[in-house]
């Protein structure tokens, strides 16, 4: 036993002493870098999560009581609480798909059509940008205010009414996607530039595709990732909207959680936490839908997969028609 | 992108001729259609944006006498808009925006920076997911949620005796680390496809002919991200600039921000007739915010040179 023991140990200490060696200079080039990242995305981290917890500890707490869900439970019962989260919804819902509708067919033509529209596009999208949602807000409020003043006898008064519909107000469409527009134009915009839109239209009309194909076959599949980026932001900003909803005089979500936190403080602070949790649910459900079809590739993958492989395959088409479109499709896929 | 354009319009353009005369004629038809295109976007931004914008820009340079019914031009509602404490509002605003914009750029840059040279496609999937939802997670919620954690009974306050330090939620500091909270996401979005653009070859040539890796930051990693930092750093200077809802659920008064006084005179708190101050003000945010736009658009025509 005593004879075995020193026997049997150096084999087992030997192989880490001789592998040792070998890791050492391989390690350190590998890992100065990860340490790096991963002090970053810990205080980062640190940083993002603790409101969160402490939140949720706050309304889950309550001095001298112990721990109570009651700030939770109250919520579905509180006045309001559906009607609002339910309005929230659907005003997003129409927001992203006018602001899609708008915005694709738009960039789209951008990279078709003459380079001057490029730029006329792009200040379109970006000026909301310039003018904040404040601002916005006076602005309409002084547009509304012409409705009854000066137009209360014309049937332009009815589309101001209509406009204004407390169950469905049109005008928070129209405000937010314009809110949405700089957004929706960064996401696209920036899809669009991985993928080289008029050699893929050249091989796609090339190869008898319709107009209507091309657009629906082959730029939209090549901006999935990007449609539901766009998505995202809009969604989320519809459902955390306060300002322009409040001070035009409706109440969807964001407006409903400050009317209750007068009077029940944790309860604003749990519906907060759970609107933030809903967004993230949401979102979730977005971009499976967004990556649907190329699942086994992880999120990141699909904006640059497609980009990458697609417009290899289509160049030699469109070099056939023209040998000068072949240099520029070639050195921005690489 | 205009540097762009001359090179990649002119190629298939002087090719048509040359080639066959079919696609020369598809390419003379496109034009019109592509302008049809863009079409609906217009008309909606003319109708939704230009006609608020219009009716803005009106009432704040025009006053209307309710007795004799007349519209006259006046500078009365600016020159009052940028005095006194609408002054101090503006310039509280334009101070907090800038110094919460460049403390998100650097550190939105360090996070993107980290995810992107991370290898775990997961890793980013999930951060690049909380940014999207943290980003927009401004406004109402994130107020209450820092006001029970950093608040004057929040949890952390409470358990580090922040108070007995000096710490104050409801002031300037305060209100920068809230801000922090959506702007440095928004920054990981806006960044990581420019850092996605910075090819792992240009950093492999460098090093092999031998720069350093300081030397392949200074001389070709920032000059290509600049105009990309700068549009970013642009894009968070504005969303600080314009937010409202956060600032008016948490500190009410007790910071000067425009947003809030443009609120208080809209939903008549202070005096009667205020609606034109108003309009002045926020056509005074306008500008400012249009004078950093007019910096950042040259910018992104630059970085899109490199970054394609």
């Amino acid at each position: 036993m005593a004879a075995l023991t020193p026997v049997s140990r150096p084999p087992v200490s030997g192989p880490p002493v001789s592998t040792a060696p070998v890791a050492a200079p391989v390690k350190p080039a590998r890992r100065r870098p990860r340490y790096w990242r991963g002090a970053v995305l810990t205080v980062a981290g640190l940083y993002f999560l603790t409101p969160l917890v402490s939140s949720f500890v706050f309304t889950v707490h309550v001095p001298n009581q112990g721990v109570t869900f009651a700030a939770y439970s109250g919520i579905l019962s509180a006045d309001g609480f559906t009607e609002s989260l339910f309005l929230s919804l659907s005003l997003a819902c129409a927001t992203i798909a006018l602001a899609l509708l708008l915005v694709v067919p738009a960039l789209v033509a951008v990279r078709l059509g003459p380079p001057r529209l490029r730029a006329v596009v792009e200040i379109v999208c970006m000026l909301p940008l310039v003018v904040p949602p404040i601002a916005l807000v006076t602005g309409i409020a002084t547009v509304l205010r012409w409705g009854p003043d000066h137009f209360s006898r014309t049937p332009l008064y009815q589309t101001f009414l209509a406009v204004q519909n407390e169950s469905f107000p049109v005008v928070l469409v129209l405000a937010y996607t314009v809110l949405a527009l700089p957004f929706v134009h960064r996401s696209l915009d920036a899809g669009l530039r991985a993928v080289d839109v008029p050699t893929l239209v050249e091989a796609a009309r090339n190869c008898g595709a319709g107009r209507l194909y091309v657009i629906l076959r082959v730029i939209l599949p090549n901006l999935r990732s990007s449609l539901a980026g766009a998505s995202f932001l809009t969604l989320a900003l519809v459902l955390g909207e306060y300002t322009v909803a409040s001070l035009l005089g409706f109440r969807p979500f964001a407006v409903w959680i400050v009317s209750v936190s007068g009077a029940e403080a944790r309860m604003s602070v749990a519906v907060s936490l759970l609107s933030l949790l809903i967004t993230w649910a949401l979102l979730l459900v977005l971009s499976r839908a967004g990556t649907g079809s190329s699942a086994a590739v992880p999120a990141a993958g699909p904006s640059t997969a497609p980009a990458a492989t697609t417009p290899a395959a289509s160049a030699p088409a469109a070099s056939a028609g023209g040998p000068s479109t072949a240099p520029t499709a070639v050195p921005g896929k690489e | 992108m205009t540097v762009l354009h001359p090179s990649a319009a002119p190629g298939p353009g002087a090719a048509a001729p040359t080639g066959r005369k079919a696609a020369g004629r598809t390419r003379r038809r496109r034009p019109p259609r592509a302008w049809l295109g863009a079409l609906p976007l217009l008309v909606f931004a003319g109708l939704c944006f230009g006609l608020p914008a219009g009716a803005l820009l009106y009432g704040a340079l025009t006053r209307t006498d309710p007795a004799a019914g007349t519209t006259e031009l006046t500078g009365e509602h600016l020159s009052r808009s940028l005095q006194g404490p609408y002054l101090t509002s503006l310039t509280g605003s334009v101070q907090l925006s800038a110094l919460t914009a460049a403390l998100a750029t650097v550190l939105g840059v360090l996070i993107a920076q980290a995810v992107v040279t991370s290898r775990r496609g997961a890793l980013r999937g999930a951060v690049l997911t909380a940014s999207g939802v943290l980003a927009n997670f401004g406004g109402i919620p994130l107020a209450f949620a820092f006001v029970a954690t950093l608040g004057i009974s929040g949890v952390v306050t409470e358990i580090g005796h922040l108070d007995a330090l000096g710490w104050n939620l409801y002031s300037f500091t305060g209100l920068t680390v809230i801000y922090l909270y959506f702007l440095i996401p928004l920054m990981v979005l806006v960044v990581v496809p420019a850092l996605d653009g910075l090819r792992p070859q240009w950093r492999e040539a460098a090093l092999n002919t031998g720069a350093t890796t300081w030397q392949f930051w200074r001389h070709v990693g920032l000059p290509v991200l600049a105009p990309s930092l700068l549009g970013g750093f642009v894009l968070l200077f504005g969303s600080a600039f314009a937010a409202h809802a956060t600032a008016a659920a948490l500190v009410g008064g007790s910071v000067p921000l425009v947003t809030l006084k443009i609120a208080d005179a809209l939903s008549g708190n202070v005096l009667v007739g205020q609606e034109n101050v108003a309009l002045a003000l926020s056509l005074d945010m306008i500008v400012i915010a249009g004078l950093v736009m007019a910096v950042y658009l040259p910018l992104q025509r630059r970085s899109s040179r490199w970054l394609r």
